[in-house]
């Protein structure tokens, strides 16, 4: 017995293809398209949301499985995060496959999508950091067949938006063939919302490193000034050695950029961090620190 | 008592080992019985207040004030009452009978009328025929609200404009004990806070009202003290106790006073305006500003000891924050007070307790409340004693340690068991679990978890200890009593006795007694309700005491009832009779018969009651023999902490308790460990935010519990077994004491690892990271 509504009067689409989903929301456009539902049906059970019409996603094939394209992987959004901590898909993008683990308990991650994380857009969303660390882009069904590609931190960040319709059908990820780390910092042993996380991956055709650091600020923050400056010091000739001290370095660069340090006031009085803020950027220093040292070792 | 024995906790037989060996169920006192009830709650079957169903039911929802502090201009159900499907709306003009309730003290109203004290007090409350229409006609009445500042910071209660008409203060003890002159030659202080710890019922709050033909009205809820409720109920109600009954159900979960009064008082109210049923059933966020938390609190202590390390003098100052209602802080401070210097031998101690009132949500009975405060502030005081005499911290506790005579700073002296320590030395001479790398093989969970940060290199392991004391059934100068009913017919016995099985598994042990003494296997305990006589709340350990003493003596007396013709016939007393599988045999072996026999179809019925021996309140200087008997239990953490993250994982606890005699030891080792792992939750997660008097992130995402990851190893390593000769049984209550010595424990352990103060409990990680100035 349920103490919530009966949905009585409402529609439920099961389409099976992209362009099918796209033509149901497109009909409907009241109608809120549910994947895992993980968030979708908190807001649901709540109260806070009391969708005319549900077009569920889980039918469509096509997106539940990825497929390679010129040195990249096409990841369906309807891959879930139970799906993407498997040791073949490890293989192939292991941050993902790490942040997907730590994504929460079981249950969740069974349900829990990577289109949907990126279309609730947490701030503590685990793929994220990872996505952005990557470059990702996200390819777009919209109305009539037609497909539009945007950059991932380009949605996060608001510069553009989903527009009536449209659904997020893939996410292209390079595929670097190199280590990659995702590190979560979270306020207890068992599964918890991030405090911080780090996303760090190395591109050694292109001699770079990427990081993007999560759930500290609304979208995943790229420290790139950090990342220009560690990749010089990296031999990447020589089985990617560094000093430890560049390590050090590189934790302290990156959260000094993700949590810079109070403007001094015109009488040139500075207001310190409040102790919650400087340790938070400890953790982040640590958790970049750590995550290149794991990449390079 | 054995350690085999102790860690032996699997008792419930598998179906297979049921139907193929049915001699082997265990049976009677010190056996592992299994619940009753225990196979239809794993399977999901046994049903609970929520899933209660009357034709015509109603559904309710309670409109609550989102203001900490406001008084209240205006409250308008004009437009609530005009939706379709709403039957009534209800509001304090509508409370017939006194519109104050409170245990202890009357100073909380069913509905606010003037003023809300409180973030998510109830206003108002609706029936509908659907609970959505419930909540939405809830969401119309239309109050208007002049907020004011909250009072939040109870060390501002004191000056502050009083918040009730008797002003903020619910109770003030100034300690008194020896000589206020005493000086130590070593002294050390410390100021401590803890955190607001929610019971976080895993079933949330439901129940069903019943209205009766006689104007009366009927309650199924999940209720852990159902006559003092319905006293309350009645009273509100403005009926006479007998035209109010409580039923109660199934109890999903009970670390509290389970049910708080603001959901059954409207349940009921609308039920009596509606004539028909209605039924609530809380949200979890509703559950979250609706039921009364643990108190914060802030400690201010110094000890004194000699050279040695004996302690000299304790001074120490406690504030609890009551929140906006008194509730039973006044039992929680008795506590805080009476064992601010833990179990051990102070000659000279002066405590001053308060409890004031604030706009902060309610603070009531939790279990340990009081001494799980006070147990974290004293071990921390123990652990700075021992680092500044250069002594290792078990040593120092052990040359303090109470025994069996000593005198408590109230003046009472301690004539129980109290074998402190006996149970120290067993957790500290147990094996300490092995480091990772001894166990290579083995995939080392770090802090953090198993996909989380943690690394190797950055992670110390810390050892640390702590010694909680709680006291059993109510004190000063409560009537704790209670009655019980045995009756067998047909070679069944059935146990009525209205106390509420509330998990602590008093069911599974009234029919063990009953089993024990009438030799009979077959016993039911009837469900509870108002209409049998009263058995008290179930709290600090009573039912245990007082209603399995009193089901032993009504069983007894069925005894003698069953067995005076026999022994009368055969001209020898009942006492060398004795009953075992169903057959009364006589001791030298002559008489031989069956129960049935005996019975010859007769229903043989007895009512007893345990009432132990009075107490006294503690006067004005916080003297007083205040308690029925205490018990004691000793603590090793062993914990991780990533130093650079601050980040902490509990390895194992080693327990060590007094339990008097062991009843039950499946139940037992169950009760130890919940209690335990509630106590991790009070350690490193769990605290509800109240900025400005809002709680915030009432969920179970943001109210983090221990998950199955973040409990520890529970090693039960020695479970102390000297009869407490008051008690019935020699038993002890043994729920309550684990919770309060293991924050304490893991605090410490937390301390060693860092060399950081640890002084606010839950730990942030800020307090357990070691910056590089160190």
């Amino acid at each position: 017995m349920t103490t919530h509504a009966p949905q009585a009067a409402q529609a439920v689409t099961l389409p099976t293809t992209l362009d099918e989903a796209v033509a149901a929301l497109t009909a409907v456009p009241t109608a809120v398209p549910v994947a895992g539902g993980t968030d979708l049906m908190a807001a649901v059970n709540s109260g806070q949301l009391r969708p005319a019409a549900l077009v569920g996603l889980n039918r469509i094939s096509e997106i539940r499985g990825w497929q390679y394209q010129d040195g990249h992987a096409l990841l369906g959004a309807g891959l879930t995060h139970a799906r993407m901590g498997r040791p073949d898909f490890a293989a192939l993008i292991p941050a993902l496959a790490a942040a997907a683990r730590a994504a929460g308990p079981p249950h969740i991650r069974n349900a829990g999508t990577l289109g949907g994380n990126i279309a609730t857009a947490a701030p503590t969303g685990d793929a994220l950091p990872v996505l952005a660390a990557l470059e990702a882009t996200l390819i777009i069904a919209g109305p009539g067949g037609a497909r539009r590609e945007i950059p991932v931190s380009h949605l996060l960040a608001g510069m553009e938006m989903l527009r009536g319709g449209e659904l997020i059908g893939y996410v292209r990820v390079p595929l670097l063939h190199a280590p990659q780390v995702f590190l979560k910092a979270t306020g207890r042993t068992g599964p918890g919302r991030a405090v911080a996380s780090v996303a760090l991956v190395l591109d050694p055709a292109r001699r770079g490193v990427r990081c993007a650091v999560g759930a500290i600020a609304p979208m995943p923050l790229r420290p790139l000034e950090a990342e220009h400056w560690v990749a010089q010091l990296i031999d990447w000739d020589n089985n990617r050695a560094i000093v430890p001290e560049a390590l050090h370095a590189f934790g302290e660069y990156v959260a000094a950029a993700c949590i810079p340090d109070p403007v001094p006031a015109e009488d040139g009085s500075v207001t310190p961090l409040p102790p919650a803020v400087l340790h938070l950027r400890r953790t982040v220093a640590a958790l970049a620190r750590r995550a290149l040292g794991r990449a390079l070792s | 008592m054995s350690n085999e024995a102790a860690t032996a906790t699997t008792g419930v037989p598998t179906a297979a080992e049921a139907a193929t060996a049915p001699e082997q169920i265990p049976h009677g006192l010190g056996s592992s019985l299994p619940p009753a009830d225990a196979r239809a709650k794993t399977e999901g079957t046994f049903p609970y207040a929520a899933d209660l169903w009357a034709e015509g039911l109603l559904w309710a929802a309670v409109l609550r004030s989102p203001h900490p502090h406001a008084r209240i201009r205006s409250i308008d159900t004009t437009h609530a009452r005009e939706m379709p499907g709403v039957r009534a709306v209800v509001t304090h003009e509508d409370v017939p009978g006194t519109p104050l309730y409170g245990r202890g003290r009357a100073d909380r109203p069913v509905f606010a009328s003037e003023v809300v004290r409180h973030h998510g007090e109830p206003i108002a409350a609706v029936a509908a025929d659907h609970p959505d229409t419930a909540r939405m006609a809830a969401a119309a009445v239309i109050v208007e609200y002049d907020v004011l500042d909250p009072v939040t910071d109870p060390e501002q209660a004191f000056e502050a404009e009083p918040l009730h008409p008797d002003g903020n203060l619910v109770r003030h003890i100034p300690l008194r004990h020896g000589d206020p002159e005493a000086v130590g030659e070593v002294i050390v202080e410390g100021l401590y806070r803890i955190g607001r710890q929610d019971p976080a019922p895993i079933g949330a709050e439901a129940g069903l009202a019943v209205p009766r033909p006689d104007g009366g009205v009927e309650l199924y809820t999940a209720s852990t003290d159902p006559h003092a409720d319905r006293d309350t109920l009645a009273a509100c109600y403005g009926l006479e106790p007998e035209r109010v009954k409580v039923v109660v159900t199934g109890v999903p979960g009970a670390t509290a006073d389970r049910e708080d009064q603001g959901f059954q008082l409207p349940l009921g109210l609308l039920a009596l305006k509606t004539g028909c049923p209605v039924k609530l059933t809380a949200t979890r966020e509703e559950s979250f500003l609706g039921h009364a938390h643990r108190h914060p609190t802030l400690l201010r202590y110094r000890h004194h000891a000699d050279a040695e390390g004996r302690l000299v003098k304790v001074e120490a100052q406690i504030l609890l924050d009551a929140g906006a209602y008194a509730d039973t802080s006044s039992d929680a401070l008795a506590a805080a007070v009476a064992f601010a210097c833990g179990p051990y031998v102070v000659p000279n101690a002066f405590i001053e307790g308060w409890a004031v009132r604030t706009n902060n949500p309610p603070s009531g009975h939790v279990r340990g409340e009081g001494a799980m405060q006070v147990c974290a502030a004293y071990e921390a005081q123990m652990d700075k004693l021992a680092k500044k005499l250069g002594l290792d911290p078990a040593e120092l506790r052990l040359r303090n340690v109470m025994a069996t005579g000593d005198v408590l700073p109230t003046g009472q002296t301690v004539t129980c068991p109290a074998p402190v320590a006996e149970l120290l030395q067993a957790v500290r001479d147990f094996p300490l679990p092995a480091l990772p790398k001894d166990t290579p093989e083995e995939e080392w969970l770090l802090p953090g978890g198993p996909e989380g940060a943690g690394e190797p290199g950055a992670v110390r392991r810390g050892v640390g200890y702590g010694i909680g004391m709680v006291h059993m059934l109510g004190a000063e100068g409560a009537d704790e009593v209670s009655t019980a009913t045995v009756k067998i017919q047909d070679g069944v016995a059935t146990v009525l006795c209205a106390a509420v099985e509330t998990g602590q598994g008093f069911s599974t042990l009234a029919r063990q007694i009953v089993q024990e003494t009438l030799g009979i296997d077959e016993v039911h305990v009837a469900p509870v309700d108002t209409d049998q006589p009263p058995a008290g709340a179930g709290c600090r350990g009573r039912h245990t005491w007082v209603s399995g003493g009193a089901v032993e003596r009504a069983a007894k007396m069925v005894r003698t009832q069953l067995l005076q013709p026999l022994a009368h016939k055969f001209g020898m007393s009942t006492e060398l009779l004795q009953i075992t599988d169903g057959k009364i045999t006589s001791y030298d072996g002559v008489l031989s018969t069956t129960v049935t026999e005996a019975m010859d179809g007769k229903e043989l019925w007895a009512t007893a009651q345990c009432r132990p021996h009075p107490t006294e309140p503690l006067d004005e200087s916080g003297q007083g023999d205040a308690f029925v008997g205490m018990a004691f239990c000793a603590i090793r953490a062993v914990v991780d902490v990533d130093i650079e993250l601050g980040s902490v994982r509990v390895v194992e606890l080693a327990v060590a308790q007094d339990v008097g005699r062991v009843l039950n030891p499946a139940q037992l080792a169950a009760r130890i460990e919940a209690g335990v792992t509630q106590g991790v939750g009070i350690a490193l997660t769990e605290n509800l935010r109240t900025p400005r008097g809002l709680i915030r992130h009432p969920d179970l995402t943001g109210y983090a519990l221990p998950t199955a990851l973040d409990a520890p190893d529970i090693r039960i390593v020695k479970l102390v077994e000297e009869r407490d000769v008051v008690a019935p049984f020699g038993a002890k209550a043994v729920s309550a004491v684990p919770v309060v010595a293991s924050p304490a424990a893991i605090a410490s352990a937390v301390r060693a690892a860092t060399g950081r103060p640890v002084n606010r409990l839950p730990i942030r990680p800020q307090a357990a990271v070691v910056t590089e100035q160190r």
